[in-house]
């Protein structure tokens, strides 16, 4: 597969990390398709339940395509129906904001961050590739 | 306000105080804070008190608000209780008979629970519950089989109900409003969270009066106003909580309804106040209002912190809570005030999935949706909600005491 846009990095294993920079290794497993681009408008998320556990992939005002862990790490939430700004995404439940960049969280009450994963958009259509470094799931979810 | 304050002191070390020594961190300030905190834990998230751990789902170290790591440079006197301030000095006095000064003093100190008038202390299986530690106490005493009394269907009396019904007791609910909630949604979709709670399983008592409790050592029952007792081995009550400003009294300071401060949370010069001790002035409402939601602890500490290092305050959105039914996501946002016209939107209470608007006539007759209330349906609401008015955050306004 040739891929047009880059792999976007983020943190594949974005956990608790008070400050010091992590260098992201980006693992990713094989590419999903997700959906054609023209099928996400700007600012909205679809949440891809093909993966376990689900990914919720954003297309943000500015038009970039951006995907992270769609579950809160505080509570079970789907972050792909929260409130979505700049390169943000507010946990609908609750306030914590999650940063589709990096996976990072600023805000309680979730003190861990989400995982980032891979997005390409070759041909108008959306692949995902999903990270494989081990979730961040609230309590209740962990196994 | 004048210059930035080279030292600040909170007095609270919950999610409000907690709150405003991260903001104040978030926006750069290096000057020294203390925070001052009665309870002896360090900041914790009290909503799952009433919910996940009270059923045991999460445990102690779930409840922290601190994620691990952060290092903020706080200095906490932990287990310690403020006892006193005097405004002009910017002192507070603490139950062991030290002072401590700031430059600028932050009032954080939160709610405490209605007690059930006329209820003698010490009396076994009566609970109310705000702290981890009234927690615990009610979590061993929530045994299945067990008949458990709710005095209240706000949020917390709601809540226990359920976790309750999911450890296996017996529960009835004793409110005297005609509906649960109603205060906060209105009758009408309070009536339909009963309607949640019915099928359930909890035996609702609406309109109804407490006049006591019954038992000696240990409570037996609930009294109602026309003479029937409802049998109980224990008893919630949540009849809602008042503003922890006793400790204030005497201070000078106006504390009609909570401290009353400005809509950036100014009460006099270097004082604040923010979270459920305070009223912040509400140009909607036209007057001081004591808003008691997490996210109004969440996020006006931020407004504080801006206001007091002389930066623009920002804005705040529409007050917005949540409660969590019987695995049902509710959610609420803007302000209720009475006399709006509900619409529903999208499903209904009866399939848990309801999304409906309050509306109020505006302007040239127009309506505005006011308020959003969504019951399992976090993307519907969300998209409300993003829409609805935020809050004024304005300094200057001529009725505000700061």
């Amino acid at each position: 597969m040739r891929i047009t846009n880059r792999v976007v990095p983020g943190a594949a294993a974005a956990r608790d990390q008070p400050d010091g920079e992590q260098v992201p290794v980006a693992e990713y497993g094989s590419p999903l398709r997700v959906a054609a681009l023209a099928d996400l408008p700007a600012g909205e998320a679809l949440r891809v339940t093909a993966v376990s556990p689900p990914v919720a992939v954003f297309r943000t005002e500015d038009g970039e395509v951006l995907a992270i862990d769609d579950t809160c790490t505080h509570q079970d939430a789907s972050l792909a129906d929260g409130w979505l700004e700049g390169c943000e995404v507010e946990c609908p439940l609750h306030a914590s904001r999650f940063d589709l960049r990096t996976g990072r969280v600023d805000a309680p009450p979730a003190k861990v961050g989400v995982r980032t994963h891979g997005v390409t958009v070759e041909d108008g259509v959306i692949w995902l590739h999903p990270s494989t470094a081990p979730p961040n799931l609230p309590p209740g979810l962990r196994p | 306000m004048g210059e930035v304050p080279r030292s600040v002191l909170v007095v609270g070390a919950s999610l409000a105080g907690y709150s405003t020594a991260r903001a104040l961190r978030a926006h750069g300030y290096d000057g020294a804070i203390t925070v001052v905190g009665e309870e002896a834990e360090r900041p914790y998230d009290r909503p799952p008190l009433s919910k996940t751990y009270l059923t045991g789902r999460i445990g102690d170290a779930d409840l922290s608000l601190e994620p691990e790591g952060e290092r903020l440079g706080v200095e906490w006197l932990l287990g310690t209780r403020a006892v006193g301030l005097d405004v002009a000095t910017r002192t507070v006095t603490l139950d062991d008979g030290r002072e401590l000064g700031g430059d600028a003093v932050v009032l954080a100190t939160g709610g405490q629970p209605h007690r059930l008038p006329g209820t003698a202390d010490g009396l076994g299986g009566v609970h109310g519950l705000r702290s981890l530690a009234d927690a615990r106490a009610l979590r061993e005493d929530l045994r299945p089989g067990a008949r458990l009394v709710v005095v209240g269907a706000g949020f917390v009396g709601a809540e226990t109900a359920c976790s309750a019904r999911q450890l296996g007791l017996e529960v009835t609910v004793i409110e005297a409003a005609p509906a649960p909630l109603a205060a906060s949604l209105g009758v009408e979709l309070g009536l339909a969270v009963a309607s949640v709670h019915q099928r359930h399983g909890v035996r609702l008592e609406l309109g109804v009066p407490v006049a006591g409790l019954t038992g000696s050592d240990r409570v037996t029952g609930v009294e109602l106003l026309d003479g029937t007792v409802v049998p109980a081995d224990v008893v919630v009550v949540g009849i809602g909580s008042r503003p922890a400003v006793d400790w204030l009294a005497g201070s000078g300071l106006d504390l009609t309804g909570g401290v009353v401060a400005s809509s950036t949370g100014a009460v006099a010069p270097g004082i604040w106040a923010v979270g459920d001790c305070s009223a912040w002035y509400d140009r909607a409402r036209s007057g001081a209002h004591r808003t008691e939601h997490w996210t109004d602890a969440f996020e006006r500490p931020a407004v504080v912190a801006r206001s007091m290092l002389g930066l623009p305050p920002g804005a705040l959105r529409a007050p917005y809570f949540w409660s969590e039914q019987y695995g049902i996501m509710i959610q609420f946002a803007g302000r209720y005030t009475g006399g709006e016209h509900v619409v529903v939107e999208a499903g209904s209470a009866e399939t848990g999935d309801l999304l409906a608007t309050y509306r109020r006539s505006g302007p040239g007759g127009r309506e505005q949706v006011v308020a959003v209330l969504g019951m399992d349906q976090p993307r519907l609401f969300t998209r409300a909600r993003r829409s609805l008015p935020g809050l004024d955050v304005a300094p200057d306004h001529e009725d505000q005491p700061a």
